[in-house]
């Protein structure tokens, strides 16, 4: 559906995208996982058109995203990082606009978003401003799917967000799925990963690693122990002093580690046990192999 | 003078118009902890914040921050405490340098005083190289690091933290958690709010929001007990899900 | 086309909804017309003349006692060569200067002409013309006086000098400036800022990625300000027509069909503007330093250009205000044909052209 090949984008002297390369089946969910300035929005303005790479190429729906930039504008839904409705305008208006923008009415699609939009419909006479974080998502995402694309572009959609409504968001997100819609979405929430059917993780502009969730939790290549003491940040600082000790970060309510000959040392007093890394894990991880600082 | 009890909250009211954002709120903060301050967007997290930063007049109840009155002595709350904020917090067309001889003469500092401190911390941070670097030329992660630093740099006896690692790396958010375990240790009481629940769980205590009144406070530990609950993320999800107000 | 009335609708509604743009917008011309109408009746007192009477007889002295009787004339003082005029003006010890000719009675009596000279400051062109008309209609009561008593016919004649502003604009002059300052206003600012309003909410992106095509992003956001231009210029002239008593005095419809061709100016250098400005404050600052400050200055508004350094009357030329203003002065006050108008709006239509070809040219169907 979408195919990347070795796009570089640089802005003066610093590079947005280093050679990025993947490519999307038709009707899954594609996730670009990456902290802000990894290069997700540029990306994005790329496969949307909005901006031309210095080299590579990449093709949206068959169609190349240089040369064909007017029909991939028929077929693809956008929904950029900020909040970019019409503020002024009412939800019921804001609506109306981007369907004849898009040369279509609401009432045409409106079974692709009635879902979403029914849990603002309340409120349909309400100023968009006016709106709280969550209902504007939504209301973005009603617009950004009116006429009915292919693609759909989601840059940030849950940032700022908090979990209740990003839960809620992924939950509709899946609903599109079985539309058929394929849906690209960038997310800096590590936890959204395993949402995805497949993932890109991505920093300072480089793709590190895709594959699915489970592919990329698979290869994570160390093991990782879990310790937790009543004060983590001392544990923490002693267990950086080790010798024995590669690296050693505080997760949730525990210590994740890692040893450099791979098996836990006794320490006394201290209860360690293997577990399962995370994706958040794995971009440590691809982080540290890559020897990326800044 | 209330020593222990470096923020009381009691029965804290902000209206705007009919509309009730933070209602009826009481609470305390020990010195010295980490207190997370979650809460679903629109529960009245930031409004709750402004309040006990002197920022904006309560509509009805009362609060102490730093043993100072937010009603009456809302100037000098200002000058003991520290504020950050993911959204401003540094001027990026300034050097590093330049931000933190500012923020520090913000409050007083004597130049010299602050040349020593700077010299110091940037080594602490491992930035000294960046000294007159411009703050936009900066990566995210690093700025926020910075702009905490700076934020308690005139060492206030709490520092107010408005989602400080949205969007910041793994590695970076760690790093960036160590700072305010430092600054803790140092006796400085941290007031976070955070939409990242592992982050909750950095927390001494916490408290979380929802429809502009506190309906949890406590260890998270206590807190995943109470709710027979794994992890904060589902704390968080039960409590806020029955929000009227939706998010 | 759906397209196209939906956006401008949204527009309309953008602009409605603003209810203190609107205001500025709507009652801008308005709060103008008013204020020049009431420039223009500004009442004069205690003018301070200076003579200068070469002739020194009866009928000048008799003309000198009714000045100086009257309660809006005060002699000031006696000069005795002409060379002092100036002087008189520049150290600001007058405002009006009499210079009566040399054997004046005698000349009144045997030719039965003799002349006056006024001389006026006429920097401020309003109170120069209220003195002149003032101390000419009493210099000819004495003149009917005269007659009386000797029965014979006899004339003097007032020669008008005004100084420092020899074409002396009245008020009535600022109309055509009002309306070249105000549709240049909110054509160009206007545009300019809405289009880059949506650059800056990031709107701007969901249009591009969207099938719309960009000149007709483009036309539908100048269309609502075209309108709103033709709304004010509309008031202009009923105001200045109903209220200022300044008449239309030449061709209704070429004075509207040029203001037409000065509106398109105006919209495409806003869409240029857009194109360069990256923010709002970056838009209305663009606009502001490059078209409103020398639509004030070098139109000819307010200074006039003959009277300028000669490299600002070059720079004049390249203001499209300026060739406006003078078209709508000739078109309006003067009530000259079309014909002598041909210059200014081939001018204009050039410019119109030029400026919607570059941005059309500049306009991004990408960012950046």
């Amino acid at each position: 559906m979408v195919t990347v090949q070795n796009i570089t984008k640089q802005y003066g002297k610093t590079e947005a995208l280093k050679n990025v390369s993947f490519s999307t089946g038709v009707g899954e969910i594609f996730g670009i996982i990456g902290p802000d300035g990894a290069g997700k929005t540029t990306l994005f303005r790329i496969l949307t058109t909005l901006l031309l790479p210095d080299s590579g190429t990449a093709i949206v729906n068959g169609l190349d995203v240089v040369k064909d930039y007017k029909q991939i504008r028929n077929n693809v839904g956008y929904m950029p990082g900020r909040f970019s409705l019409y503020q002024d305008l009412t939800v019921e208006e804001n609506l109306n606009f981007f369907a004849a923008v898009f040369n279509t009415t609401v009432k045409e699609n409106y079974y692709l978003i009635k879902g979403i939009y029914k849990q603002i419909e309340p409120f349909k006479k309400r100023k968009a401003g006016a709106l709280s974080g969550g209902m504007k998502q939504k209301l973005a995402l009603s617009c950004a799917l009116v006429h009915k694309p292919e693609v759909l572009f989601l840059d940030e959609p849950t940032t700022g967000v908090d979990p209740v409504s990003r839960k809620e968001f992924w939950e509709m997100l899946k609903d599109l799925k079985k539309q058929g819609i394929t849906i690209l979405v960038s997310t800096p929430y590590m936890d959204e990963a395993a949402l995805c059917d497949h993932i890109a993780l991505i920093q300072l502009g480089r793709i590190m690693s895709i594959n699915t969730p489970q592919q990329i939790v698979a290869e994570y290549r160390n093991k990782l122990y879990a310790t937790k003491s009543e004060s983590n940040y001392r544990l923490l600082k002693q267990l950086k002093l080790r010798s024995d000790v590669a690296s050693c970060y505080i997760s949730g309510e525990y210590l994740h580690v890692v040893f450099k000959n791979n098996t836990a040392p006794f320490i006394e007093n201290v209860e360690i046990h293997n577990i399962q890394p995370t994706i958040e894990d794995c971009f440590i991880q691809l982080m540290g192999v890559n020897n990326v600082d800044r | 003078m209330l020593t222990d009890k470096i923020i009381v909250a009691e029965n804290l009211t902000k209206k705007f118009g009919d509309f009730t954002a933070v209602d009826n709120v009481s609470f305390t903060v020990n010195r010295g902890e980490i207190f997370g301050f979650l809460g679903a967007n629109g529960a009245g997290k930031t409004t709750a914040m402004r309040m006990l930063c002197g920022l904006s007049k309560p509509t009805s109840g009362k609060g102490w921050v730093a043993g100072f009155d937010i009603w009456k002595q809302s100037e000098k709350v200002k000058k003991n405490i520290g504020y950050m904020s993911q959204k401003f917090s540094l001027y990026k067309d300034l050097k590093v340098w330049e931000n933190i001889r500012l923020f520090a003469g913000i409050y007083g500092m004597k130049d010299k005083e602050i040349a020593v401190k700077a010299d110091e911390m940037l080594n602490r941070l491992e930035f000294i190289n960046e000294r007159n670097t411009l703050v936009k030329q900066l990566p995210l992660g690093w700025k926020q690091k910075l702009a905490f630093s700076i934020a308690i740099f005139h060492e206030p006896q709490i520092v107010f933290l408005d989602e400080p690692t949205g969007g910041v790396d793994p590695t970076t958010r760690r790093q960036f958690w160590e700072l305010i375990y430092h600054a803790s240790g140092q006796g400085i009481t941290v007031f976070v709010t955070t939409h990242y629940m592992d982050e909750a769980e950095y927390c001494n205590r916490v408290s979380i929001m929802v429809d502009g009144r506190i309906d949890a406070l406590d260890t998270p530990a206590k807190l995943k007990q109470q709710f027979g609950v794994l992890n904060m993320d589902e704390v968080f999800q039960q409590l806020a899900r029955h929000a009227k107000r939706s998010g | 086309m759906n397209q196209f009335l939906s956006f401008v609708k949204k527009e309309f509604r953008h602009i409605f909804r603003d209810k203190r743009t609107m205001l500025i917008l709507l009652g801008m011309p308005i709060a103008q017309i008013i204020l020049f109408g009431f420039a223009i009746t500004t009442e004069v007192q205690n003018i301070r003349v200076a003579v200068l009477d070469s002739s020194k007889d009866i009928s000048t002295q008799r003309i000198i006692d009714r000045i100086d009787a009257s309660k809006y004339f005060n002699i000031a003082q006696t000069i005795h060569n002409y060379d002092e005029v100036d002087k008189v003006f520049q150290c600001g010890d007058a405002d009006l200067v009499i210079v009566f000719e040399e054997r004046f009675n005698e000349n009144l009596i045997h030719t039965g002409k003799a002349q006056i000279q006024l001389i006026a400051d006429a920097t401020d062109p309003n109170t120069a013309t209220t003195e002149i008309n003032y101390i000419t209609s009493i210099i000819n009561s004495v003149q009917l006086e005269l007659m009386g008593t000797n029965f014979v016919p006899i004339q003097i004649i007032p020669e008008i000098r005004m100084l420092y502003n020899p074409q002396m604009k009245s008020a009535y002059n600022f109309v055509p400036g009002v309306m070249g300052l105000i549709l240049m206003l909110v054509c160009s600012m206007m545009t300019s800022i809405s289009i880059v309003r949506e650059k800056e909410m990031g709107t701007m992106e969901i249009l591009l990625v969207s099938p719309m095509r960009p000149i007709y992003i483009v036309l539908s956001k100048v269309m609502p300000y075209f309108l709103l231009s033709c709304v004010n210029l509309t008031t202009i002239l009923l105001l200045s027509v109903f209220v200022l008593g300044v008449p239309v005095a030449g061709s209704l419809f070429w004075l509207i069909l040029v203001s037409f061709v000065f509106i398109v100016v105006s919209l495409s250098l806003g869409m240029l503007i857009s194109t360069l400005a990256v923010n709002q404050v970056a838009a209305m600052l663009m606009s502001g330093m490059v078209l409103m400050m020398p639509v004030l200055l070098l139109s000819g508004m307010i200074f006039p250009i003959e009277n300028m350094p000669q490299i600002l009357q070059w720079l004049s030329n390249i203001i499209p205000a300026r060739w406006y203003i003078s078209a709508i002065r000739k078109l309006m006050i003067e009530g000259t044909a079309i014909t002598f108008v041909l210059k200014e709006l081939a001018i204009l239509l050039f410019m119109a052209f030029f400026f919607i070809t570059v941005s059309l040219k500049k306009f991004k169907i990408r960012l950046q």
